[in-house]
């Protein structure tokens, strides 16, 4: 069975984050694999150890994207396409699925897999919209995947609970936490990535025109949030004193009980 | 003179990172305690091909360069330096001599195995009466046949007990002295072959330290390892590689006491500012920054002397960088344990563990005194 | 010409969520400036009892869209059915709530509908300047991202709890109207076996208005029932912090932070929690915060409204009996 993961870059979750000019600034920051595209690499290998097959990354970034892509070659991946065209640094999500959707295209596969969502703009929209642009089903925040036979039985997340799916292949289905423990790179899986094919295109050579995609939402506008201040610690001379302060300026004064 | 570490060196870090403090970080301080050796993580680093860095592939190893494995070492240390030096002490100190003076047949039948971490290795070089003066080894053995009959008993041995395959020195003839010191490859449950006392030590304390006995121990003649008579080189020429490894397991001490430091000394409030405005901690801080740099960068050095040239090139680089690396690691861990002030002294944070595990790097794999000896020998010499 | 501002109404049990009815708050403010007007599309079976509370609410218009394939949420009739009903009426935006189905559903419709989306956003406003601009937390809520459309429709998800709730009006009537569901069947090829909903007298997470979070502080599974005494005097929801749910004291589904559930309650009192900045991340637009723990350097006091140094053990059980008293 083969397989296409697309993942991205991120900043590590530690990283402060600073404005310059405006923009956010990478200086300095630790890019890692978006977390949850993790799962669905690891998802991605146990399928491929189970029933054979290749698992393709598709990602789309700027060349030092290339990390997040090496190290799903050394985790395992078989080979991987980055999509990398200055034009993209001002896409919105519909840009990005249209993209990425153009490049999966010419992909064998019968299963594409990806995070739920990315840590830096928590969008969650460009793996559901590249399944509607495939025209295939998507299914969200799974827990649990099975596939047998061309059918995918997913456990997935839901307010208050679970729901059990069964979907056709191909289809899309993003990752949750919980779907699995992904893998460290081995040491011999560093070695091996060096020699795995990594493609660089452009828009370009994925026959498209920049002018065709114009983004449907602004460029966003960035703000840090106010700085919380640090309010009051309460003492008393015994606990229950301090709890009793407690419960009275939540009553009174902040009137949130 | 590119300084830069090179993508799969950043890769490498920050799996081992990763792993480190996702592994084997919760457990480190109850493993310390309690003295329990890290089985489960020894098996993990096998899966991650954590035991066989910089043999080739073919070997069975990951066919990396020594920054690699000094990486590993380092990184691994920076957490849990019991960890660090089962690691180091099974790779540098076993599997290497093999790699380096083992027939093929042996190299197949216990390097491979070695590198792949199937097995884990140590090495019988110290005896009671044979430390730092080494050559005075007593445990002997005599040729009888196609066997080795091996006698005596050697201390302090990590990975004791544990460990699969020994690479130990004995000796064939006393009249030669160092001459006649030979190594051998023993592997556990050879009849003759027991353990004696696990040792109960200040730091490192989760790393396994025992007592090797040999009551008329025969091995097979093909458990000869290099040349009889050509022992004592082995196991010097071990020590230089090994050097490395220890080295790297002081960086790495260094850097997780310093980090903890830094980190304590912007929370920590009194006189109503962090202490880290102080400028006694600032230059305090400073300075262990500037040290574990400095002896960072001579472990690198060794490590491409290493990957580059010949084991007598090596060997002052080698004996310098685990001083220094030592040194400092002692430095910075006492510090990070004095800016902690009254909770560094604590089982609370984890600086009194390193600075505990810090003081053996000084000592084993040769003192920092021989280490001076190896470097004043080579820079006098004509 | 694109007009009207849809809200699609998320309903449980007979029930309109709550984080729907927020929306349509903040939508009838915004509609009243624009002249837009402000429609709730009710996805469903039998969804026409819901149609009173949605109007009370302000919505001129309920659109029902009623069928029994729309009878339990699945991405491929609802997108189906909706995006129909949406090429007919061109709304000019279109507001789900950011809950388990907005978050599923809503990227399917932009897409089908060639529309832009703001997703989880936490403010929305309408000025001169843009129709409807949507500021939305990034980075784990380190930063905001202010976006809005270039086209229409767009189409936008809000966070639960980030916008108030106005005041019913029991009187107010709206225009209701039916819409047939057209569901393509390629659109019907992912089919729900089995929903497993695990029962619980405690508020949602996402929606909880007040939450009590145990860390690593609690030492044990067996000591959150203390966090759940409380939690029941005030009708709050249990949460806890990564440490705590790595450390096996408790479920994965309560956990809190970038990796785990991003709340907005009005108060947030976090238990033997050092304030970690991935906690922050997603509890940190909590209206109040309240930490207890027994470490005063802990970081959590630098940013928390109220705390205690002490041990949780002694202030938790003395909180729940102080709480009591207040009802």
């Amino acid at each position: 069975m083969n397989i296409v993961v697309t993942l991205k870059q991120t900043f590590d979750t530690e990283a402060n984050i600073v404005l310059k000019d405006g923009k956010i600034d990478a200086t300095g920051v630790n890019m890692v694999m978006n977390p949850y595209d993790e799962f669905a690499v690891e998802e991605a290998l146990k399928l491929r150890e189970k029933d054979g097959g290749e698992v393709v990354i598709v990602c789309m970034g700027g060349a030092d994207s290339e990390k997040a892509v090496r190290t799903a070659l050394a985790m395992g991946a078989d080979r991987a396409v980055l999509i990398n065209d200055p034009a993209l640094d001002a896409s919105d999500e519909w840009v990005r699925a249209e993209v990425l959707a153009k490049a999966i295209k010419d992909i064998p596969f019968d299963l594409l897999l990806a995070g739920r969502i990315a840590v830096d703009d928590q969008s969650s929209q460009v793996a559901v919209r590249v399944a509607e642009v495939l025209g295939m089903p998507s299914v969200t925040s799974i827990l649990k995947l099975d596939v047998d036979g061309g059918k995918a039985t997913v456990t997935r997340e839901i307010d208050g609970g679970t729901e059990t799916i069964e979907v056709p292949l191909p289809a899309m289905l993003t990752a949750q936490k919980g779907l699995n423990e992904p893998r460290y790179p081995t040491m011999p899986g560093i070695m091996k990535a060096k020699k795995k094919e990594m493609k660089t295109v452009t828009l370009a050579d994925l026959g498209l025109n920049a002018a065709d995609f114009a983004p449907k939402m602004t460029a966003p506008v960035y703000s840090l949030p106010e700085a919380r201040k640090a309010g009051v610690v309460i003492a008393g001379e015994e606990p229950i004193d301090a709890v009793k302060k407690l419960v009275k300026l939540l009553h009174e004064e902040a009137k949130v009980v | 003179m590119n300084f830069d570490l090179t993508e799969d060196h950043v890769m490498l870090r920050e799996t081992v990172r990763a792993f480190a403090e996702e592994q084997a970080g919760p457990g480190a301080e109850e493993r310390d305690e309690h003295e329990e050796f890290p089985m489960d993580l020894w098996k993990q680093c096998a899966e991650l091909g954590l035991t066989g860095v910089n043999f080739p592939e073919e070997y069975g190893g990951a066919g990396m360069d020594y920054v690699s494995y000094s990486l590993t070492i380092e990184e691994l240390s920076r957490v849990d330096a019991s960890l660090g030096v089962t690691i180091s002490a099974h790779s540098s100190l076993c599997a290497n001599p093999i790699y380096k003076f083992g027939t093929e047949e042996q190299k197949q039948k216990y390097l491979v195995p070695l590198a792949t971490g199937e097995k884990m290795g140590a090495f019988g070089l110290t005896e009671n009466m044979a430390g730092t003066d080494s050559s005075a080894t007593k445990t002997t053995a005599v040729k009888e046949g196609d066997e080795y009959v091996i006698n005596g008993t050697k201390i302090f041995i990590t990975n004791g007990y544990y460990a699969d395959v020994y690479v130990i020195t004995a000796q064939m003839d006393k009249s030669k002295g160092n001459k006649g010191i030979t190594a051998f490859i023993v592997e556990k449950d050879t009849p003759g072959f027991t353990f004696g006392k696990k040792e109960k030590k200040m730091g490192i304390r989760s790393s396994a330290t025992y007592e090797l006995v040999f009551e008329n121990c025969r091995i097979p003649a093909e458990n000869l390892l290099g040349q009889e008579g050509g022992g004592f080189k082995v196991a010097m020429t071990t020590l230089d590689y090994g050097r490395i490894g220890i080295a790297s397991q002081a960086i790495g001490i260094a850097q997780g006491a310093y980090e903890a430091a830094l980190k304590y000394a912007k929370e920590r409030v009194q006189f109503g500012q962090p202490i880290a405005n102080f400028q006694v901690n600032q230059f305090k801080l400073a300075d262990m920054w500037m040290k574990i740099e400095a002896a960072r960068l001579m472990v690198h050095k060794a490590c491409y002397v290493a990957d580059n040239y010949d084991n007598r090139t090596l060997s002052p680089y080698a004996a310098a960088a685990k001083t220094m690396a030592s040194e400092v690691a002692n430095e910075v861990a006492r510090q990070a344990v004095q800016i902690f002030g009254g909770y560094g002294y604590t089982r609370e944070y984890p600086v009194e563990r390193m600075m505990r595990d810090a003081k053996i790097t000084e000592i084993y794999e040769g003192t920092s005194e021989v280490q001076r000896i190896v470097v004043a020998s080579h820079i006098l010499k004509d | 010409m694109a007009k009207g501002i849809w809200v699609i109404i998320e309903h449980h049990d007979g029930e309109v969520r709550k984080v729907s009815l927020e929306i349509l708050s903040k939508c009838r403010e915004i509609a009243d400036k624009t002249g837009d007007p402000l429609v709730a599309v009710i996805p469903g079976k039998d969804v026409a009892a819901l149609a009173d509370s949605v109007a009370a609410y302000g919505a001129d218009k309920v659109i029902l869209v009623d069928d029994a394939k729309l009878e339990g949420y699945t991405t491929g009739a609802y997108t189906s059915a909706l995006s129909k009903v949406a090429k007919k009426e061109e709304p000019a935006a279109i507001i789900i709530g950011n809950t388990a189905i907005g978050k599923d559903l809503a990227p399917r419709l932009a897409q089908r509908l060639g529309a832009g989306m703001a997703s989880d956003a936490v403010g929305m406003e309408h000025d001169d300047a843009n129709f409807l601009s949507f500021k939305r937390p990034i980075y784990g809520g380190k930063a905001f991202a202010t976006v809005s459309a270039t086209s229409k429709p767009v189409v936008a998800t809000i966070r639960p709890n980030a916008l108030s709730l106005g005041e019913a009006d029991a009187g107010r009537k709206a225009e209701v109207v039916n819409e047939a569901a057209e569901i393509d069947a390629d659109d019907l090829k992912a089919i729900v076996k089995e929903v497993a909903l695990v029962a619980s007298a405690r508020p949602e997470l996402i929606e909880a208005n007040a939450i009590i979070s145990g860390g690593r502080g609690m030492k044990g599974p067996e000591h959150f029932a203390i966090l759940e005494a409380c939690a029941d005097t005030i009708g709050a929801a249990v949460g806890a912090s990564r440490a705590a749910v790595d450390a096996g004291f408790i479920e994965e589904k309560f956990q809190v932070g970038q990796t785990g559930k991003t709340v907005s309650p009005t108060l947030y009192i976090a238990c033997g929690i050092s304030g970690a900045i991935q906690h922050l991340a997603g509890m940190g637009s909590s209206k109040v915060i309240v930490a207890i723990n027994k470490d005063p350097e802990a970081h959590i006091f630098t940013l928390a409204d109220y705390g205690i140094v002490g041990d949780l053990f002694e202030i938790v059980p003395l909180l729940t009996e102080e709480f009591k008293k207040l009802s």
